[in-house]
């Protein structure tokens, strides 16, 4: 596959996130091999692919929780910095660095209430010790209303502030992804990685969802980093979409020049030898349905 | 029970003696007989059989099973008529939760609490003060600490008590009753801060290489550790006199600014002392709960790979929770030393690690009130049936407690809040997948 000609086009003028030859493997199993690519600041870049590509290998190494055994993955939180590597960070510590991120499989923490679950992401990394919180200092209280405020504003951002005080579980599905969302812009990040925001929502949840990732873009000045299945839903809020195959990137470019790639529409179509083999699963992804 | 009545395979299965009235009838019987058995005279060795025989003659197994038949009765008809007693009870049932969730309700049980703790003890008998200091006291103050580590961090923690030795034996070096001399004699009080600094350094020391470790295996690391303080401090012969242990700790004593007071063998000022220390300790721990420290700390216990996702240092926070757990049981310690005047490694045996960690459960994870009502309880009872039952039977009855505590409240006495949602979310979790499709399922549009 010639590899150089999307590599190229994966390259942007400020990056923020850099990823550099970076390859995962399993034992035997390639999750990830040699990808190359460039995020820029200020985009929403979509990470697309068949079940199974890779995408969500790219953002647990993005986020320290798998360490890839080749490559360099630095990032840049601000214009103004220097890029740091990610490599060999904890994932807390990367966090700190500004990047937040959601989970495919929701990841609430279920029996604190809504506005609990906003407090823990913001209130990490501000350092209000055991013995102010004990004695009840002035620090302690004024961090502790501030992080209520920060909280409720967040909410009322994701438009959850009047359920602040329902426990987390008892929230509908597509309440608990924005609640997830509002968690993870707690913690201020310089870029949000989502996975599968969409998943298991209903169209009207979806569209709500499109509008608050270009909110969460234009207003919060927040890079989003998606990975999503729903093509109508990439489509209208990309900026510029990545695609990934067997751990490979196979494209990079503008939704529009996606959809006219010959290499990514046999990704997902499958020509007839592969659709044969069954080596590819794009095919078994509902393949028919062409794009929405 | 209503296997009967499920589909599958027929015949056998709605045989009679299927039916979910008979096998209760039956288990009902059952528990009539075994506890016939258990409570009926001991055996004699040489003759085998005979505490089986003579648990069975009389009138006490047909007594025993009319019990068991009065069980069945009740649970047939709590079966039967249960849905309508609910709903006949409702009004009661909202009426109790209105008052019992009143602020005013809060703080006038609060002083009544208050006025019983400290009005009460002095008309009780010495050995019942007795009880109150050395179980009642110290063990409320030890779940207490447990209560962080296991409740609010969600550690399991197997070897509680060694900290509370830890906090003993610096007592004692630090009053000069070991063969080791400290620098200079201390009164007791200021080894309160002393076993604080030393309980924290070991639970520093124990947890920043096991920390990292996840549930059982942090449970079998943290039981070594406990063995592992003990049998140093029953082998060190020249640093902690070995098996003897310390002798003549001296007691609390006040001299200071014209203030003189010694607490002396009587228990009832240790009572006093314990109640002071304890509701400190519970205020401090209380605000804990309620700040980003006890978030993250729930948060960690609730889904780790969440909570380092949201920038919580998950290491350092369940160091913190393993620390302070242990620097209160450091206090513990202290008072459990001076009280007594003497200690030796068989005060610190592995079964009151797990003791502990029973009154936590017992008393409901997570909750500082009903940890420390567990403790109460748990400690009150056996010195309670001191005199109605064998001592040998005593931890039966308190095992048996504990089995149908755990079956029919699961989340203890007073649960916290945050615990039993944690719990009944257990119940329902089927349910929620069912109404999420699989990730994968969903890019049907691709």
């Amino acid at each position: 596959m010639a590899r150089s000609a999307p590599t190229a086009a994966a390259r942007v003028a400020d990056p923020i996130f850099d990823v550099a030859g970076v390859t995962l493997r399993f034992g035997g199993v390639t999750s990830l091999a040699d990808v190359t690519l460039q995020m820029g600041r200020g985009e929403i870049l979509a990470i697309i692919g068949p079940n199974g590509a890779g995408k969500t290998s790219l953002f647990n190494c993005l986020t320290g929780v798998y360490r890839p055994q080749t490559g360099s993955i630095t990032f840049r939180a601000t214009r103004t910095e220097l890029p740091v590597t990610l490599l060999g960070r904890k994932t807390h510590q990367i966090n700190h660095l500004g990047i937040a991120r959601t989970f495919q499989n929701i990841r609430l923490f279920p029996a604190l209430t809504v506005l609990e679950n906003v407090k823990v992401g913001l209130e990490a990394r501000h350092g209000v010790g055991p013995i102010s919180a004990m004695l009840g200092l002035p620090n302690a209280r004024h961090a502790e209303r501030e992080s209520t405020r920060r909280g409720i504003e967040l909410l009322r951002f994701v438009g959850l502030a009047d359920q602040a005080n329902t426990i987390a579980s008892a929230l509908s599905y597509g309440a608990q992804r924005r609640l997830e969302i509002a968690r993870a812009l707690g913690t201020g990040p310089a870029v949000l990685l989502l996975d599968e925001p969409a998943a298991g929502t209903n169209p009207v949840e979806k569209r709500e969802l499109a509008d608050l990732i270009r909110q969460i873009n234009r207003d919060l000045r927040v890079s989003v980093l998606l990975i999503e299945h729903d093509m109508r839903l990439v489509m209208s809020v990309a900026t510029r979409v990545i695609v990934l195959n067997f751990g490979q990137l196979i494209a990079a470019g503008t939704p529009e020049q996606i959809q006219r790639n010959p290499a990514v529409i046999e990704a997902y179509l499958g020509t007839g030898g592969q659709a044969e083999d069954g080596r590819n699963p794009g095919t078994d992804a509902g393949g028919g349905g062409g794009w929405r | 029970m209503t296997f009967a009545a499920g589909g599958g395979s027929v015949g056998r299965r709605d045989a009679w003696y299927h039916k979910p009235d008979v096998r209760r009838l039956g288990a009902s019987l059952g528990v009539g007989l075994v506890l016939a058995l258990v409570t009926g005279k001991d055996g004699r060795s040489g003759h085998f059989g005979s505490g089986i025989a003579a648990a069975l003659g009389g009138v006490r197994v047909p007594s025993f099973l009319a019990v068991g038949l009065a069980l069945w009765g009740v649970a047939t008809g709590i079966n039967r008529y249960g849905d309508e007693m609910r709903r006949a009870l409702a009004p009661a049932t909202a009426a109790r939760k209105r008052v019992t969730g009143n602020a005013t309700f809060r703080t006038t049980s609060l002083l009544v609490m208050l006025v019983v703790a400290i009005g009460i003890p002095p008309m009780l008998s010495s050995f019942w003060q007795g009880v109150l200091v050395e179980q009642v006291g110290i063990f409320m103050l030890l779940a207490v600490g447990l209560n962080v580590v296991v409740g609010w961090a969600g550690l399991l923690d197997l070897g509680y008590i060694a900290f509370y030795a830890i906090g003993a034996y610096t007592t004692a070096y630090f009053t000069g009753t070991l063969p080791v001399q400290p620098p200079i004699v201390l009164n007791p009080f200021l080894c309160f801060p002393l076993a604080v600094l030393a309980c924290l350094l070991a639970g520093v020391l124990l947890g920043a290489p096991t920390l990292r470790l996840r549930g059982d295996y942090l449970a079998i690391v943290t039981l070594g550790f406990g063995e592992i303080v003990r049998i140093v401090a029953n082998n060190s012969d020249g640093i902690t006199n070995g098996s003897r242990g310390a002798t003549n700790i001296p007691h609390f004593s006040i001299h200071l600014l014209g203030i003189n007071y010694d607490w002396t063998l009587n228990s009832l000022p240790y009572w006093y002392l314990i109640m002071v220390v304890l509701a400190v300790v519970v205020l401090l721990f209380f605000r804990l709960e309620h700040s980003r420290i006890g978030r993250a700390w729930a948060a960690v216990r609730e889904d780790e790979v969440a909570a380092q996702a949201s920038g919580v240092a998950t290491v350092k926070i369940k160091l913190l929770a393993f620390a302070i757990g242990a620097s209160t049981s450091g206090l513990a310690g202290v008072i459990y030393a001076s009280k007594i005047g003497f200690i030796s490694p068989d005060n610190f045996l592995l079964i009151l690690s797990i003791s502990v960690l029973a009154y936590v459960v017992f008393g409901g994870m997570g909750s500082l009130f009903g940890v420390m009502v567990g403790a109460a309880l748990l400690t009150w009872l056996p010195q309670f049936l001191r005199d109605y039952v064998p001592a040998t039977d005593r931890n039966l009855y308190i095992g048996a407690i504990l089995v149908l505590m755990m079956i029919f409240r699961p989340a203890g006495l007073l649960p916290a809040r945050r615990r039993r949602t944690e719990l009944s979310l257990h119940d329902i979790p089927e349910a929620e997948t069912v109404a999420v499709p699989a990730p994968g399922s969903m890019g049907g549009s691709i």
